[in-house]
């Protein structure tokens, strides 16, 4: 269906950062508008996910200008899930960072950079043209650049200069893979070079191109070789930021790898068995990352790159239930993982400390907060019935049914890994007493304001709602990831929806 | 002229990747901007380059009979040069900021915080 709604979402963080231009400094009004406007676009994400599974997909020709000319947007299942997600994540974040983020980082624009990282993240799922996803891709990470560094102090910036560099060389590297396409096809739209790619008899060139884009989405999704500014940044900034970087950012590089690697080039044996290789080892580097450390937001950033392992084996797979899984691994990690970050923050702010040597007793001053920890740690270990059991099992099979056991051994291994982790987390940080005498000073947590307090707890308590929601109804989430990996599988699909829309 | 610019991205490439081998910040930074400089002219290059034939369909003709310039690299190239432009200001700021706050220019010296294993 032609409609201009796909940019509804888009425009609303855009104009909300432009009315907090006009507020710049006011600490109160700010938090106002920037929950006003992530709430509005909450609610229109949610009818673009409702407009899409009902009309399949949502095309919008910018300007009137016919599909290979003009710059398409298009809304299909897997896009409409990624632009959920990121309403879902946003919205949590947005409210949780109205306690969380200090006055200092308010006044100097973090809430204007919020609106705009979130908009470059939207415009990134919902475009249908490779250069636009290079100048989405821009925003995002000018945007998130600035809420890295953003009242930093000498780590941050030590963080800061490892992030900046590695993300822009990725981008350069972007932009070559783009000329070159570009110079192959002649075209910029997708569905458009899709059908020029596979004409083409120099398949050598081809390759080169779809390895280099692999290199580029490879260092923004952090996988092995490419991962090591991640675990080096991610845990320096504030947790609520820390919360959207590792829950999103990283996706959307997956969400790239996932739409280029079905839509533009179809692997060959070489790249599939080089992305298979590549994802068990991403597994492997990332899990015994885990292990020797003791800041516990430097193991949930070595969680992170260890779960992007599972994400491209799905990939490696390439096979209707390998995406199913992995896109279903998809919505369970970015919401969990987000949460993870979150629940961090909270217990930064009652421990003072993120060391796990000298965490301890959350679970005796805070239970129903230590309640809601544990459904986020056994739904990220896979416990059953939560959501990160589903998925797995899927990844499991698969990978045995395709006789792929080097795979399916990192699958165990990375798996196992993550529960001896996060089992360790939880009798360091929750079982264990602390290991000092709390003081006014160390609990600040208990100096919150009620509506502070409840500005920390509410998106913890909602995110980890949703991953029970997730768990517990997995058949509808597998319908709606199967629909998706149905359409990647079969990128006629696609083509169809943006070259013969009527 | 073709090969000329051939060339040319090639030493901005090879140039811009042994800079970034390097361990001086400002140095590496120097490396990004060559290698941005060297996409943005492989954009040029690739498009095909024409010399003299602007894009302009004649009064009394309906279609392209002759060979034209491509005007669409230029208009990557643009954008391209802006957000590189933009990059390279925030790099900038952010190497005096990491220069005032640690003294140094050496990327070595900035793994104090990797210690808490």
């Amino acid at each position: 269906m032609m409609t201009n709604f796909i940019l509804a979402p888009i425009l609303v963080h855009m104009l909300t950062a432009i009315l907090l231009l006009f507020f710049w400094g006011r600490v109160r009004a700010q938090k106002v508008i920037s929950i006003i406007g992530n709430t509005i676009a909450f609610i229109l994400c949610i009818r673009l996910f409702d407009l899409t599974l009902t009309h399949k997909n949502l095309i919008l020709q910018v300007g009137g200008w016919e599909a290979p000319f003009g710059i398409s947007f298009i809304s299909d299942t897997f896009s409409a899930i990624m632009v959920l997600l990121t309403a879902i994540v946003g919205w949590a974040v947005g409210i949780y960072s109205t306690s969380a983020v200090n006055v200092s980082r308010i006044k100097f624009g973090y809430f204007f950079t919020y609106h705009f990282l979130i908009m470059g993240l939207l415009g990134a799922f919902l475009t249908g043209d490779i250069f636009n996803l290079y100048v989405w891709f821009e925003v995002v990470i000018i945007s998130s650049f600035i809420l890295l560094t953003v009242g930093g102090k000498k780590m941050q910036m030590e963080g800061a200069i490892k992030y900046v560099t590695m993300n822009m060389l990725a981008s350069i590297i972007f932009l070559t893979a783009i000329a070159i396409l570009y110079g192959i096809t002649g075209t910029l739209n997708i569905a458009d070079i899709s059908m020029k790619v596979a004409q083409i008899e120099n398949t050598g060139l081809v390759t080169v191109t779809a390895l280099l884009f692999f290199i580029g989405f490879g260092i923004k999704s952090a996988v092995f070789p490419l991962y090591f500014w991640l675990p080096s940044s991610y845990h320096t900034p504030p947790s609520a930021i820390a919360a959207i970087f590792g829950g999103l950012l990283t996706k959307m590089g997956v969400y790239a790898l996932f739409r280029i690697f079905t839509v533009i080039f179809t692997p060959d044996d070489f790249t599939l068995a080089l992305m298979a290789t590549l994802a068990g080892l991403t597994m492997i580097t990332g899990a015994l990352g885990t292990i020797n450390k003791r800041n516990i937001r430097r193991v949930s950033s070595y969680l992170i790159v260890c779960h992007i392992g599972y994400l491209i084996a799905g990939l490696g797979l390439y096979t209707e239930i390998a995406f199913t899984a992995a896109i279903f691994y998809l919505i369970h990690d970015v919401i969990v993982k987000s949460n993870l970050f979150m629940l961090i923050g909270v217990i930064y702010k009652a421990r003072d400390t993120v060391d796990m040597y000298r965490l301890g007793g959350v679970l005796k001053d805070y239970p129903f907060f230590s309640f809601i920890a544990a459904i986020v740690f056994f739904s990220l270990i896979g416990i059953p019935p939560l959501s990160g059991f589903w998925p797995k099992i899927h990844l499991f099979q698969e990978s045995f049914v395709q006789e792929n056991y080097y795979l399916l051994a990192c699958l165990i291994f990375a798996s196992f890994v993550t529960l001896f982790v996060l089992a360790r987390m939880w009798s360091e940080i929750f079982w264990k007493d602390s290991p000092k005498p709390l003081t006014e000073k160390i609990d600040r947590f208990k100096n919150f304001s009620k509506s502070g307090k409840f500005a920390l707890i509410f998106p913890i308590l909602f995110l980890a709602a949703v991953t029970l929601c997730i768990g517990l109804g997995a058949s509808l989430v597998f319908e709606i990831a199967g629909q998706a990996a149905h359409e990647l599988k079969n990128p006629s699909i696609y083509i169809d929806a943006v070259l013969n829309q009527n | 002229m073709e090969l000329l610019l051939v060339i040319l991205v090639g030493v901005l490439y090879a140039g811009g990747v042994y800079l970034m081998f390097r361990r001086s910040m400002v140095r590496m930074l120097l490396g990004l901007v060559l290698i941005s400089n060297g996409a943005n002219i492989l954009i040029f290059l690739i498009g095909g380059i024409t010399k003299g034939k602007a894009p302009i369909i004649q009064a009394d003709e309906q279609h392209f009979t002759d060979i034209y310039a491509d005007p669409i690299p230029q208009a990557l190239i643009l954008t391209a040069i802006v957000i590189s432009f933009a990059l390279t200001a925030f790099a900038i700021v952010l190497l005096h900021k990491v220069y005032s706050t640690t003294g140094s220019d050496d990327l070595d010296s900035l793994n104090i915080q990797d210690l808490d294993i």
